[in-house]
């Protein structure tokens, strides 16, 4: 369904610059193939300064973003703003949209109108319906028949061909949020490249890969690569058929910077107009982009002013993506994420900082626009970054508590300096590695199944296939682990089976035809498992170690509580006792993994990481041997459990730095919370020791690090006045929120939390 | 628990120490993120002090100068990168001279930046030799007015403390100086004029933090069965504690 539109656009506002539009670019490695790694590392003009330079919004950004603001405060009331419920959303199915058109920089929405959110049901219809019907729109009979009779969804694929066991773990809650109902997401598309080399260059690029794949024998792979092909060529059709919709040529490279963002966006715009995916990251732009504004402003056509407008005007837009979910998947997931993951700083291989003024503009936007989650800024954090950078990156977690740090010193020797994440903490390499999401697995509830012989310690369901329960008194340990590793075993197999169905249906319902289009081919594959609860099973595991733990059976046999007499040494104290057990249980579940065949050769990675499904994890797992209560919140992704950590942050950040990377490569993250007294008097030295604190989480082989810098009492404040912090952004694991979004419960675990300050 | 007395021929490693709890900070006891020993047991009785649970040396678990450097040791690589340091507080540190000058020494030869923090009501047990491995005094002058200093603390004076600031300066060991700020009971005028005067002449002291009471520590004495002294009392307000600052800054110090 392609609609055409006029909507030409003034013709000054788009100054073409001369007919070249690699004038002035160095180097010669990305110009006769597809790479734009090569191009930012032969034309990043690394900055060394501080933050002077930045400037504040335009009048002009400023009225827009007011314009928004009162959106916002009406999306935040329905819970959604609008929906277009008849319209199956492809790249070109809605006409062109506009926010203010005469005001805005950078154009292009999802839909038709800023904050109307799209359906799109080739994930699954029950999402679709269950988003509307939760919002008071009702579901077109229309599509509900074409994607009931006509057309298979992924959803419908996936529980056609799920075994009985994934289905009996996915009921039981040991396995949880598999995208079995909607879109995987976690596909960074290499947007950069329609800006660099204009979109038929990238089509010419897929017919010849088509082309050399024509005298391949015809198995299923090879068959199945050609069409993936041909959908990624239409797609790229179809992307410059709505960029003519706005009054672009896309066809051929950029020529301006803001031609540059331009493009690119829109490259990104329709990865999200036809692809409702958990995370639809960005990659890592700012520095490619930099060398076009640079460009620009040494032809002096553009001022730091204009620049900064620029950026300012793409994060707008980057604010305003929106999926309809469920109130379910919100409820998971804490408000309305998108994780518009962008990528920022590091260093190069070798040794040269990738930091550049446009490194510092994005953050800066925090300011222009205010706190914000998203795009969920994500500094790439190395003690090689120049010092400017990183006081003016600690000075804006000071100020915000908005942006999320990784470890680039980790990062880089693994997969490359031309790395991006997904999501929170999923690196990859940009345009050359891809990964199948496959949430979390449930840790501390398989130790529970391991004492209970597979029966659910909730239901009493026999969930994992009989083995003989524990049946001492008092848990032995060695016992408890056997038993635990059998569990495990089980697990992994089940685990990875859903993972291997999922990906099949998607891939062959739900293609991701842009962003795959914006890969090299053949692209590398990654299986990304996870683990929830792993401080819960690790601190119980060294309670029947340390302590004595005895259990409590119910008339059936079945454990349902524990007592703990004595103490033990709790993960996040820097004590190998305990830090010892989680590093095993890492490396042990990672080795069963690995053990499994994956859908097209995926390779297995893991993460430890929850975003704030912790709360719902919690929520349906019972008492555990730590003497944690049934229902109580586990601990965020790799944290120790809440107030177990007695020996403050830099303590509990080293027993998490001890988890080995090499066996968790999807990512390991940590959420802290510290007061700005419980890091210095002055906010020079709050900045330079916050610097401190990162550089040594980072040389002890940290992996990740939400950095909040807040008050409890704020906290408080904040959940008893939510119309006085609309913009509260507090970091939950590996992304960030509206803290006045959350659900009470929500905010509750929030604040319970350990926040280190000191008394 | 009876402390033997040992021969001074011991092995330093072996001194045998009593530790009520070790932390990390940052920011908050010296400069960077410190490892923070608390040592247990103090002379004083502070009716605002937060940590009554280290007043008695026997609360504290015993350990050898081997033991705590063992556990500094875990945490030097951090301290070295982010900046820091680590910091002998308690209690008070200096009721544990021989303990604590090892301890310090070790820090010191480990190249970690040290301080103490200290009353210096016991000052005098300070050796030379303690000092010499000291990068930083946290002092902590509880009040000027002898009888004020009495009140505050009931059972120390003012005098040792005195006798100790001048030491440490007279060594070029760098001051910064803390002075808790309760109302009704220390925020006298001529009180905090008197303890600014005397800062004000040390010529080592960095800065003064002016530590505004806070009744966080209430629930410690709940635990210990103890009658909580200050449990009326009210933080200093925000103009209370600007006049007092004020007072330092007067006299060209740099107050926090």
């Amino acid at each position: 369904m392609v609609q055409q539109h006029s909507t030409a656009v003034r013709p000054e506002q788009h100054p073409r610059a001369g007919s070249d539009p690699w004038r002035g670019f160095h180097g010669d490695a990305w110009r006769d193939t597809v790479d734009v790694a090569a191009f930012v590392r032969d034309n990043v003009t690394p900055y060394r300064g501080d933050a002077q330079f930045l400037t504040g919004p335009t009048p002009r950004t400023t009225g827009l973003w007011d314009r928004l603001r009162d959106m916002f405060t009406v999306e935040r009331e329905r819970g959604i703003y609008d929906v277009d419920p008849h319209t199956p959303a492809t790249i070109t199915s809605h006409a062109p949209g506009w926010i203010d058109r005469d005001r805005e920089l950078i154009v292009g929405l999802q839909t038709d109108a800023p904050l109307r959110r799209a359906i799109m049901p080739n994930g699954g219809l029950r999402m679709v319906e269950n988003g509307l019907t939760a919002y008071g729109f009702a579901m077109d009979p229309q599509v509900r028949r074409i994607f009931t009779t006509y057309r298979k969804t992924h959803n419908a694929g996936v529980f056609d061909a799920y075994p009985a066991d994934v289905l009996a773990a996915r009921r039981s809650h040991i396995v949880t949020g598999l995208p079995d109902a909607y879109g995987r997401g976690r596909i960074i598309g290499d947007y950069r490249r329609v800006a660099l080399y204009g979109v038929d260059r990238l089509v010419a690029e897929r017919a010849a890969i088509k082309a050399s794949l024509d005298d391949r024998p015809g198995t299923e792979e090879v068959i199945r690569d050609r069409e993936e092909l041909a959908e990624q060529i239409r797609a790229l059709g179809e992307l410059k058929e709505m960029a003519a919709g706005y009054g672009h040529d896309i066809s051929a490279p950029a020529t301006t910077g803001r031609e540059a963002i331009q493009w690119l966006y829109f490259a990104y715009l329709a990865a999200t107009k036809e692809q409702n995916g958990a995370a639809m990251s960005l990659g890592r732009t700012s520095t490619f982009v930099d060398v076009y504004l640079d460009r620009d402003i040494a032809e002096g056509r553009l001022t730091e002013s204009a620049a900064q407008e620029l950026i300012d005007d793409f994060v707008i837009k980057l604010r305003i993506i929106r999926f309809l979910r469920t109130p379910e998947y919100d409820e998971l997931f804490s408000g309305d994420p998108t994780w518009v993951t962008e990528a920022i700083g590091g260093v190069d291989a070798g040794g040269r900082p990738l930091v550049t003024r446009t490194s510092f503009r994005f953050l800066q936007t925090l300011y222009n626009l205010g706190p914000a989650p998203e795009p969920n800024l994500t500094v790439l954090w190395s003690p090689d970054l120049p010092t400017g950078f990183k006081r003016f990156c600690a000075q804006v977690s000071l100020d915000t508590s908005a942006i999320q740090y990784e470890n680039d010193d980790l990062i880089r020797p693994v997969y490359s300096d031309d790395t991006a994440i997904a999501c929170c903490v999923s690196a990859m390499r940009v345009g050359k590695d891809m990964q199948y999401f496959g949430a979390r697995a449930n840790l501390a509830k398989a130790l529970l199944y391991a004492i209970n012989g597979g029966r659910d310690e909730i239901t009493g369901e026999q969930v994992a296939p009989a083995t003989p329960p524990v049946t001492d008194d008092v848990l032995d340990y060695d016992t408890v682990l056997a038993a635990f590793d059998r569990t495990l075993d089980w697990l992994a197999r089940t685990y990875v089976r859903a993972l291997n169905v999922i990906h099949y249906m998607h891939d062959k319902y739900a293609y991701e035809r842009l962003e795959m289009a914006l890969h090299d081919h053949p692209v590398h594959r990654f299986l990304a498992t996870g683990i929830a609860g792993l401080s819960v099973a690790v601190d119980s595991l060294s309670a029947i170690r340390h302590a004595q733990v005895k259990v409590l059976r119910d008339g059936t046999g079945l454990v349902t509580d524990y007592t703990v007499d004595g103490d033990y040494p709790a993960f996040g104290n820097n004590d190998d006792r305990a830090d010892a057990i989680a590093v095993d249980l890492v490396e042990r579940f990672m080795e069963k993994v690995r053990a499994q065949p994956t859908y097209r050769g995926a390779e297995p990675s893991l993460s430890v990481l929850t975003i704030t499904s912790n709360v719902v994890y919690g929520k349906h797992t019972g008492n555990t041997p730590d003497g944690r209560r049934a229902g109580e919140p586990f601990a965020p992704g790799a944290n120790p459990m809440n107030g177990r950590d007695t020996h403050g942050l830099v303590a509990a950040a080293l027993s998490v730095a001890k988890l080995p990377y090499a066996s968790a490569r999807d990512g390991i993250s940590l959420t802290t919370t510290v007061t700005p007294d419980g890091l210095g008097r002055t906010r020079d030295e709050q900045i330079d020791n916050l610097v401190g604190v990162l550089d040594g989480y980072t040389d002890a082989g940290g992996f990740h690090l939400n950095v909040n810098v807040l008050d409890r009492a704020t906290l408080e404040d904040a959940m008893a006045h939510p119309e006085r912090y609309p913009q509260l952004t507090i970091r939950v694991s590996g992304y960030a929120v509206n803290f006045v979004r959350l659900t009470r419960e929500q905010q509750r675990d929030v604040i319970s939390r350990t926040v280190h300050g000191r008394l | 628990m009876a402390w033997p007395s040992r021969p001074s021929y011991v092995p330093a490693g072996t001194v045998l120490g009593s530790v009520h709890s070790f932390d990390t900070s940052t920011g908050v006891d010296g400069p960077g993120t410190r490892f923070v020993a608390f040592l247990a047991g103090c002379p004083l009785r502070c009716r605002f002090c937060h940590s009554p649970d280290t007043w008695y040396q026997r609360s504290g678990r015993a350990m050898t100068v081997d033991d705590l450097v063992t556990e500094i040791r875990r945490y030097e690589r951090f301290i070295k990168v982010a900046g820091g340091g680590v910091t002998l507080s308690g209690g008070e540190p200096l009721q544990q001279p021989r303990f604590t000058a090892a301890v310090l020494r070790r820090c010191a030869e480990l190249g970690l930046h040290t301080a103490l923090d200290t009353s210096g009501f016991l000052g005098d047990r300070a050796t030379p030799e303690l000092l010499d491995a000291t990068d930083l005094v946290l002092l902590d002058i509880k009040s000027w007015d002898p009888a004020t200093y009495r009140r505050v603390t009931r059972t120390g004076a003012v005098a040792p403390t005195l006798r100790f600031a001048h030491r440490v300066a007279e060594r070029g060991i760098p001051i910064w100086i803390r002075f808790v700020l309760v109302p009704g009971l220390t925020d006298d005028p001529a009180n905090v004029a008197g303890v600014a005067d005397f800062v004000a002449a040390l010529p080592t002291v960095q800065r003064v933090e002016v530590l505004p009471f806070h009744r966080l520590g209430a629930h410690k004495y709940r635990e210990l069965g103890l009658p909580y002294p200050c449990a009326d009392t009210e933080p200093p307000t925000p103009d209370l504690l600007d006049r007092v600052r004020a007072q330092f800054t007067d006299r060209g110090l740099v107050a926090r």
